[in-house]
């Protein structure tokens, strides 16, 4: 019993950094200070997300569904296109060692493998082609006047809580 | 001007567009582009309820509640101002498979017959909402990321883990709109 609960603080601690890092959370924290409506240089990147997302029928449960049919390239095309311009992108701040318009350097963390992102990328992958949306699109078609998907936001927020509440019984 | 903006965008567009905004986010403020984790910080902010998982200081995330704010408005404006007024140019086996389950609308970008608060009280709808929804919030955090985290930044820093989950992705939507959704959509 003891060493259960030695092991599994151990494995706390190791994979609360991991998760952080795994988890897009932002861990290059920022040492200046900035207030609060400094944030909404990021809303003005996410209302051209929404932009293109709308315009490029990327929240449409159709297109989600021609992608796993094989039956359309647009999905394949958009995320491949959106993957070498990231790429590319990557190494130019890398190689030149770009900082950021507030002069800090940028920080890249290398992500861990561990078991979740097989079985919760398959559990992931089975919602998308039921709900013809991953994360960002879900906003997207609230914003579109689909009511309705405020339902499947919040079933998969209590879906996140769920995994948070059961994670460390889940194999990683 | 406006035609061309009121017409679907091509991939190409699109791609790029969503490409530029890793080096955008990074640039801006040494932020990795990734949205399911949004949901987590919804836990973390709303109901903890003591768990580990949801004890970290989601205020200093609040740029991306922020980040997806503007996505949803970016939805909203976009079909204010400049709505794509076609039906959706679908694959014609998949309106025929579709219309086969008496899904025919494709005036939206979201099959009317499937997603409406009617729909949501029929068995096919609710596994499908509540359901997708549910495995799309679980499965996202049990694999760290989600199309933007693993996709597109995570393939964008070469990570190779992001590669396994991105395989993953597609494995588990292949097998639901093949072998499952048919059975679904018979309910």
């Amino acid at each position: 019993m003891e060493t259960t609960t030695q092991q599994s603080t151990t494995q706390t601690v190791n994979t609360d950094f991991e998760v952080r890092s795994l988890d897009t959370i932002c861990i290059n924290e920022s040492q200046r200070q900035h207030p609060w409506w400094y944030n909404f240089k990021y809303l003005a990147v996410g209302l051209l997300f929404g932009i293109v997302f709308v315009k490029a029928e990327i929240i449409s449960w159709f297109r989600i569904q021609e992608m796993f049919r094989l039956q359309s390239f647009h999905m394949y095309g958009v995320i491949g296109t959106a993957v070498v311009v990231g790429m590319i992108s990557v190494w130019l701040i890398k190689k030149f060692n770009i900082k950021t318009i507030h002069g800090e350097p940028i920080v890249f963390h290398p992500k861990q493998f561990n078991k979740g992102q097989i079985y919760g990328g398959l559990l992931f992958g089975l919602g998308w082609a039921l709900t013809g949306a991953c994360p960002g699109p879900l906003f997207a078609q609230i914003g579109t006047g689909a009511g309705v998907v405020l339902v499947v936001l919040l079933s998969a927020i209590a879906g996140t809580w769920t995994y948070g509440y059961f994670r460390e019984r889940l194999p990683h | 001007m406006l035609k061309v903006l009121q017409q679907p965008w091509p991939w190409y567009v699109a791609g790029v567009l969503i490409g530029l905004i890793v080096p955008a986010l990074l640039l801006l403020g040494n932020k990795h582009f990734g949205i399911s984790a949004n949901l987590r910080h919804a836990c973390a902010a709303c109901f903890p309820a003591g768990i580990r998982f949801f004890r970290y200081d989601w205020k200093k995330e609040t740029w991306n509640f922020f980040f997806v704010g503007g996505i949803l408005l970016g939805a909203l404006l976009t079909n204010l101002w400049i709505p794509n007024t076609d039906p959706v140019q679908i694959h014609p086996a998949l309106a025929n498979e579709l219309a086969g389950y008496g899904i025919t609308d494709h005036s939206s970008l979201v099959p009317q017959e499937l997603f409406s608060w009617h729909s949501l009280f029929t068995l096919r709808g609710f596994i499908m909402l509540i359901g997708g929804g549910f495995l799309v919030g679980f499965g996202t955090r049990y694999a760290g990321g989600c199309t933007s985290g693993h996709s597109i930044m995570g393939l964008s820093d070469l990570q190779w883990p992001s590669l396994v989950a991105t395989v993953m992705f597609m494995v588990g939507g292949f097998i639901m709109a093949n072998l499952i959704l048919p059975v679904i959509l018979h309910l």
